[in-house]
């Protein structure tokens, strides 16, 4: 008998990778900047996605994992961060010890637009809104489903009931959704005159929500191509040597 | 000189120490010059393979544990901490978390690999029956590790698995709270967890040294299953094995590398990324993919405790299992028929793994059962038969003799290059 190590591992790691419970519906797939093992954010769309979160998306959505200054990461200079953070107030303590607010640093983590989880519900009919740091990760193939799930409103089909305050999504699992979409054309206005569809705004908050999910990534790539090659010749080089070695044997 | 060591080693120094405490004659005797049969193949590599990825696990789990907190309202954001602000926190967490699957993966091969060339016969049983305590105490760290991250698949999962000791007659709701430390789990299940998750490494550490120690002193088994007969048939350990294993290390670390760069949670659940809440079961509870089959086996049966009982027993059965094959000859080479029925298991193990992953449903609810009967048939049934009417081939006389052919003295480079490979 003489089978292949490699087939065999290979086949059990793409035995593994496929046996996640069956989705609903197959989503789409939609091309990422930040797809394959070169992929990186594109910088111009994260930043755009920056400004559909802050505009829309931060009404209800915290994102209390993230910084202001992990926005250098999406191409922002010191100043542009800077003057992000300063737009929001956060709690602090004078010199006296009594409670106060001062402007937000790029130390701070984005603020979030509520103070607990009950506020949150007391303002928004008994619905919690998931914080936005994790949620490319959090969902199966996150980025198609949440680019799925913004562009996925439209009218129930015939036949269903929606509940109270509720909305036909098709991408949310059970087709009922309690957000109401959020993103119209031209519900933001670009800077660099990007038109602002709904799928661009999805694509772009998408793009950034991506880069706030997995803000390594850029590195963790280029460091994988680097450690790809040096095995690659360390497995040639090994090779070698185990031939030299092994030759006077048999 | 009375009372020391007489060492062989020139170097002064080394000599000194060596002539007061014989670690280096010892490690010279064990990993150097250790007579090693000459005739392995790829699937040998494995157990080396699995050490180094103990290593790796040790290292960065040390690492890990130096910037995470064990309580559970930190826990989450401690580990996201790792992943954002730590330097190369997220290499540390990514090669740990994969580290386990991909230890499973060579712990797995390494396990087949002793099924199909019959390593665990005899004089190997207790090296063996080691190895399956190894696998045990490797899923019970696996286990309480995959808890640490606290998320939803975290917390949940831990209460499934937790909750099968309740299974246990008359105990065993009091056994699950003890276990819990409480009436669900909570904080005090995380810290005690945590306390095991960084203790049962070492105890697999001191049992790997036993098993390797019981390997030593039987020396390892062949793709032939036949006994080295003669120094003829050995190779000194190094530099022959250290160069090839060193090849299949490089290739799985390839592996590795890919999926902790491009591929990082492809091994994950996506609902660990949700910080733990009670008051929320997610839509499936599925455990890590390397305890899929024994949670169909646990699945497949329609009574809890006869469950819990038959997922126990199928590594029970591994444990006992050099005595229910009743073959004498080791390696499915010369087995006619067991080199065929071998590769039903693991067929059935791959069949039992993608029954895990899927709701209790038709069809998979039938395939699981037919795929646990065959798993405890093929131990308890086939095995023990087999042994009885099955006709080996010839076994050959010696590892060499099948590159002799004749038994003639040393062969000349030009007829050995012509021969099979071993």
């Amino acid at each position: 008998m003489r089978p292949a190590p490699l087939a065999l591992l290979a086949g059990l790691l793409l035995g593994v990778a496929s046996p996640a419970p069956a989705q609903e519906e197959k989503l789409a797939h939609q091309d990422w900047s930040f797809s394959g093992v070169f992929g990186t954010f594109d910088r111009a769309a994260a930043q755009r996605g920056l400004q559909v979160y802050r505009e829309v998306c931060s009404n209800c959505h915290s994102l209390n994992l993230a910084y202001y200054r992990n926005l250098a990461g999406i191409g922002l200079n010191d100043e542009q961060i800077k003057a992000i953070a300063a737009g929001v107030q956060v709690p602090t303590l004078d010199d006296t010890g009594q409670p106060t607010e001062r402007p937000g640093l790029p130390q701070d983590r984005f603020k979030a637009p509520f103070a607990n989880e009950k506020a949150a519900r007391a303002a928004l009919n008994g619905a919690l809104p998931p914080d936005l740091s994790d949620i490319v990760k959090a969902r199966a193939d996150g980025p198609d489903y949440v680019y799925a799930l913004l562009t996925g409103y439209g009218d129930p089909p015939a036949g269903m009931k929606l509940g109270e305050g509720m909305y036909y999504n098709k991408a949310f699992p059970g087709h009922q959704i309690a957000m109401p979409p959020p993103l119209q054309d031209g519900q933001v206005s670009y800077a660099d005159g990007t038109k602002a569809t709904i799928e661009q705004e999805a694509h772009d908050v998408v793009t950034f929500l991506t880069y706030i999910a997995n803000p390594e990534m850029e590195q963790r790539k280029r460091i994988g191509v680097k450690m790809v090659l040096f095995l690659l010749v360390l497995t040639g080089l090994t090779y070698a040597v185990k031939r030299k070695v092994w030759a006077d044997v048999h | 000189m009375a009372g020391l060591h007489k060492s062989e080693i020139e170097n002064p120094v080394l000599a000194w120490i060596d002539t007061r405490l014989p670690v280096i004659t010892l490690l010279q005797k064990e990993y150097g010059v250790f007579p090693t049969p000459k005739n392995f193949n790829y699937w040998w590599n494995f157990g080396a393979i699995a050490m180094v990825i103990l290593g790796i696990m040790i290292a960065t789990g040390i690492f890990l544990a130096m910037n995470y907190t064990p309580q559970k309202d930190m826990a989450f954001d401690s580990v996201e901490r790792i992943m954002r602000d730590v330097n190369f926190g997220w290499l540390l967490r990514y090669a740990h978390a994969n580290g386990a699957s991909f230890f499973f993966i060579a712990v797995y091969i390494h396990m087949f690999r002793g099924l199909y060339y019959g390593s665990y016969k005899t004089p190997r049983e207790l090296l063996w029956m080691i190895g399956v305590v190894l696998l045990l105490l490797m899923m019970a760290t696996a286990f309480m590790g995959y808890v640490l991250p606290w998320g939803q698949m975290s917390y949940w999962g831990a209460t499934v698995i937790t909750n099968l000791f309740s299974a246990i007659p008359l105990v065993g709701e009091s056994v699950v709270t003890w276990l819990w430390g409480g009436f669900s789990v909570d904080n005090p299940t995380l810290n005690r967890f945590f306390a095991l998750h960084y203790l049962l490494p070492f105890v697999i550490l001191a049992v790997v040294f036993l098993h390797v120690a019981a390997l030593h002193v039987t020396g390892s088994n062949n793709p032939l299953g036949i006994d080295v007969k003669s120094p003829q048939d050995t190779l000194p350990f190094h530099p022959y094995y250290t160069v090839k294993d060193s090849i299949g290390l490089c290739v799985f670390f390839l592996l590795y590398v890919i999926v902790i760069c491009f591929f990082p949670n492809m091994f994950g659940d996506p609902d660990n990324y949700i910080p733990a809440n009670p008051l929320a079961t997610p839509a499936e509870i599925v455990p890590e993919w390397y305890f899929l089959p024994f949670y169909a086996i646990l699945r497949s049966i329609p009574n809890k405790l006869g469950g819990v009982v038959m997922m126990f027993g199928a590594i029970a059965v591994l444990f006992v299992l050099p005595w229910l094959d009743t073959s004498k000859v080791r390696s499915a080479r010369f087995r006619p028929i067991y080199r065929l029925v071998f590769w039903l298991l693991p067929v059935s193990c791959v069949l039992l793994g993608m029954v895990g992953a899927h709701r209790p449903e038709e069809p998979w609810l039938t395939i699981g059962r037919l795929a646990t009967l065959y798993y405890f048939a093929h131990f308890l049934v086939i095995l023990p038969m087999l042994g009885r009417f099955e006709r080996p081939l010839p076994l050959p006389e010696s590892i060499s003799q099948p590159v002799l052919r004749g038994g003639g003295p040393l062969p000349s480079h030009a007829t050995a290059q012509t021969m099979e490979k071993p």
